[in-house]
């Protein structure tokens, strides 16, 4: 082989040796070398450099054009949370990154991966009150997993692979990469992209440690009333599988947070329901009845422990989580299993004794009978009167079978579509459960959808939240993405109504909401839709929405002043949940 | 198992933290205890006995479960390679003062250059206006002097940050040995802290 046709067989071999671009073509490189497929956008000055690049990758990557920066995270988050990637979000300097607060709160309170790459001024201009300057990198300390500020281009491809790496690994979070428009412009040798794999500093998972596996073993196999707490560790752990055979094996009801809903179906036989404030009455009651509770990729809220003084005194406490810093964070562990539940659910199946809990389970069920009669029968099945929240998620189940994503907003509606909606499949609840971001569903449906073309993508959402980001009906008429918009008007800012009904002495400060005509509004970004209010017509309505071709809005009138039960009241324990 | 429950009242608390050198990381750490309203009764960073890693000292007083739970949230940083928590007995520490007296003071007043030298005081400038005197030692010592010093015309007085040394550390070479030795995916395992997690926390 002679030297030119050497050279050829390098150059061939590896074309991505060492080329010289802009580090705004780097950013694109970068992120498709990360598998990047689509990105939640906005432009703006500080980061047209980037965009320019982005103008000669259009038919590689797919940008989509939000209507708001809040609205292109959330739908960043959701794209992540059904698809399992990492979100990828652009944003400008200025207005454009502090736009992206919320959304970065939601992400880290929800440990949700997502990169954000917001464009900021020249270098030289830092510190000078510039056009569209904020001290972005500050703003968003609080509320990132990590973040970085890029000022010469060299440093692009490492801290891309470094905001992946961390975004997604670990307990996963959000990222932030700032990016001064001279590093955009500047033009470098790119040497090609390195995933990140170690920073010796960041520890994202533990090796387990088998002696506390086997502790917690001990207790499981010598408990007689066990319970199981699961949250979104499961999902985000992906190890569904590995929490079912847990749960089939020793034979523990098992109930769930918001964010766990759906790691093990419904309707399984184990699954006893939903934990919290509005959780169900089984679960919060026997919390302090249980003698061993097994929490798995759970955080203790307190919107599901309550009291914290008054939560699960009486019981030995298993906690497995990835995140050290959970463990005795609220609730005093007994046994810590710390690690990646994927790796630590497996070895305790393999040391917990196959078990069955008849009489334990059956308690659950007889409370469950009373929640049917007190609360239930009435929410999903009214005979009379304007139609409830309920019956709605009730009907809808019916038609999806249990198959639909299901995006909520934050409020009642939220609380009843996780206490009814039925989900066969994990990454099908995306809601905001942390931060409880009200105008979070609209745009996070989108981005779900994306995540899951596949899939349906019904939003869930009240009145008032659907008028806080409705703005991004433009992104869906722009990108003709399937999303059914179900909304829930009860003509009132309802769960604050709720609690001012009982205990505000129904003083109603401020959350009678006027709304415009939602259909006439989704006509003009030409989305098909129809309103109803009459029970006969809800099971059609519904069907039709799923039938169509594309987005389509629903809008259901609901009655007024109806209320969330069962409820822990601020301040209470678990146990003194209420029916009424 | 051992719980601190039973003694939860607020004492002195030394945190040290070994980082990497990151722009903003000092940030990152400062809001984790301004988030939760506590105050930074002192915070000194510095290098450590390890190139290009840097080691913050921080004082606060709170008990220790708040402690714990914070040097958990600092280790969760990304940069950060190890936190530690100690209390004064477990450390050797010093804070360095200056004072600033008119010299004329000193001169008249034979009594001020004895009460000097009982508090261990050296005179680091003389001018005809205004002498500096400095001193090292513990926060007592260095403010029994401003007491001492005041009827005399004290101009001005600072006191540095706390540095201090934990008197069973082994040092941290080590430790980032391990750190840096460990290949992705094969982490090792110190774990340790599940042991005496009332004690040291690490990762």
């Amino acid at each position: 082989m002679n030297t030119l046709e050497l050279q050829k067989e390098e150059a061939s071999t590896q074309p991505e040796q060492a080329q010289t671009m802009t580090g705004s073509q780097a950013v694109i490189e970068c992120l498709l070398a990360e598998g990047t497929d689509t990105i939640f956008g906005y432009p703006g000055g500080a980061i047209m450099p980037i965009y320019d690049a982005l103008y000669d990758y259009r038919d590689k990557v797919n940008h989509i054009l939000v209507r708001h920066e809040q609205g292109g995270i959330h739908a960043g988050q959701g794209y992540a949370r059904t698809s399992g990637k990492v979100g990828v979000v652009f944003a400008t300097s200025g207005p454009g990154a502090t736009n992206l607060v919320t959304g970065l709160a939601d992400a880290q309170i929800d440990s949700t991966p997502v990169v954000c790459i917001t464009g900021q001024v020249f270098a030289h201009l830092l510190g000078t009150d510039a056009f569209q300057e904020t001290d972005v990198i500050n703003i968003t300390t609080p509320v990132t997993k990590w973040n970085y500020q890029v000022t010469d281009a060299c440093e692009i491809p490492e801290a891309i692979a470094k905001a992946f790496y961390i975004a997604r690994s670990g307990r996963p979070g959000p990222v932030l990469i700032d990016i001064t428009k001279n590093a955009q412009v500047q033009k470098f040798n790119y040497k090609g992209y390195t995933p990140c794999n170690h920073i010796r500093s960041y520890r994202p998972k533990p090796n387990v440690r088998e002696e506390y596996i086997e502790r917690a073993a001990e207790l499981i196999n010598a408990a007689k009333k066990p319970f199981v707490l699961f949250g979104q560790g499961v999902i985000l752990g992906g190890a569904e599988a590995e929490f079912k055979a847990f749960v089939e094996k020793s034979g523990i009801p098992s109930a769930w947070t918001v964010l766990g809903a759906g790691a093990l179906p419904t309707g399984h036989p184990l699954n006893v329901g939903m934990l919290g404030m509005h959780g169900n009455y089984g679960p919060n009651v026997l919390t302090n009845e249980c003698d061993v509770l097994i929490a798995v990729g759970m955080r203790f809220d307190d919107r599901v422990t309550g009291r914290l003084d008054k939560y699960a005194r009486q019981a030995q406490v298993i906690h497995l989580d990835i995140d050290p810093a959970e463990i005795d964070k609220n609730v005093q562990t007994t046994v810590p299993v710390w690690g990646d539940c994927k790796e630590t659910l497996p070895l305790l199946t393999r040391l917990v004794e196959k078990k069955e809990h008849p009489e334990w389970l059956q308690k659950f069920r007889d409370y469950e009978q009373q929640e049917i009669e007190a609360v239930i029968r009435k929410e999903l099945h009214p005979q009379t009167g304007e139609m409830t929240m309920g019956e709605v998620i009730d009907k809808l189940n019916k038609l999806t079978k249990g198959d639909a994503v299901i995006v909520t907003d934050v409020g009642q509606h939220q609380m009843v579509a996780c206490r009814y909606a039925k989900f066969n499949q994990t990454r099908s609840n995306v809601t905001s459960g942390g931060l409880g971001t009200m105008g979070f569903a609209l745009p996070a449906a989108i981005g779900a959808k994306f995540g899951a073309p596949n899939r349906t993508v019904v939003a869930v959402i009240g009145d008032g939240g659907f008028q806080m980001t409705l703005q991004e009906l433009g992104t869906i008429m722009q990108t003709g993405i399937d999303v059914k918009i179900l909304i829930l008007n009860n003509h009132f800012l309802g769960m604050v109504r709720q609690w001012q009904e009982l205990f505000n002495d129904r003083r109603y400060s401020f959350v009678d909401i006027e709304s415009p005509d939602f259909v006439a509004l989704a006509k003009a970004y030409k989305i098909d839709g129809n309103s109803i209010s009459d029970r006969k017509d809800l099971e059609a309505a519904l069907q039709t929405m799923l039938n169509h071709q594309g987005s389509y809005l629903l809008e259901v009138t609901v009655t007024k002043e109806n209320n969330v039960f069962p409820m822990v009241p601020q301040g209470c324990s678990v146990s003194e949940i209420r029916l009424k | 198992m051992e719980t601190n429950h039973k003694h939860p009242e607020k004492k002195e608390f030394n945190i040290t933290v070994y980082t990497e050198n990151q722009i903003g990381l000092l940030n990152r750490i400062a809001i984790i205890f301004t988030r939760r309203k506590i105050n930074i009764d002192s915070l000194n960073t510095s290098p450590s006995e390890i190139e290009g890693i840097h080691r913050f000292n921080i004082v606060i007083d709170e008990t220790e479960d708040v402690v714990r739970k914070l040097a958990r949230q600092i280790e969760k940083q990304v940069e950060v390679l190890k936190v530690y928590y100690n209390t004064n007995d477990d450390i050797i520490w010093q804070e360095m003062a200056l004072y600033k007296v008119p010299t004329e003071a000193i001169a008249e007043k034979a009594s001020v250059e004895r009460l000097l030298r009982e508090h261990g005081a050296r005179a680091v400038v003389i001018r005809k206006d205004y002498t500096v005197f400095e001193t090292t030692g513990h926060r007592e010592e260095t403010d029994t002097l401003i007491e001492v010093l005041q009827p005399y015309g004290l101009i001005e007085f600072v006191r540095s940050a706390r540095v201090a040394i934990i008197k069973d550390s082994e040092g941290f070479n080590q430790k980032l040995r391990e750190f840096e030795q460990r290949e992705p995916g094969e982490e090792v395992i110190e774990n340790e802290y599940l042991n005496k997690r009332d004690k040291v926390f690490t990762m």
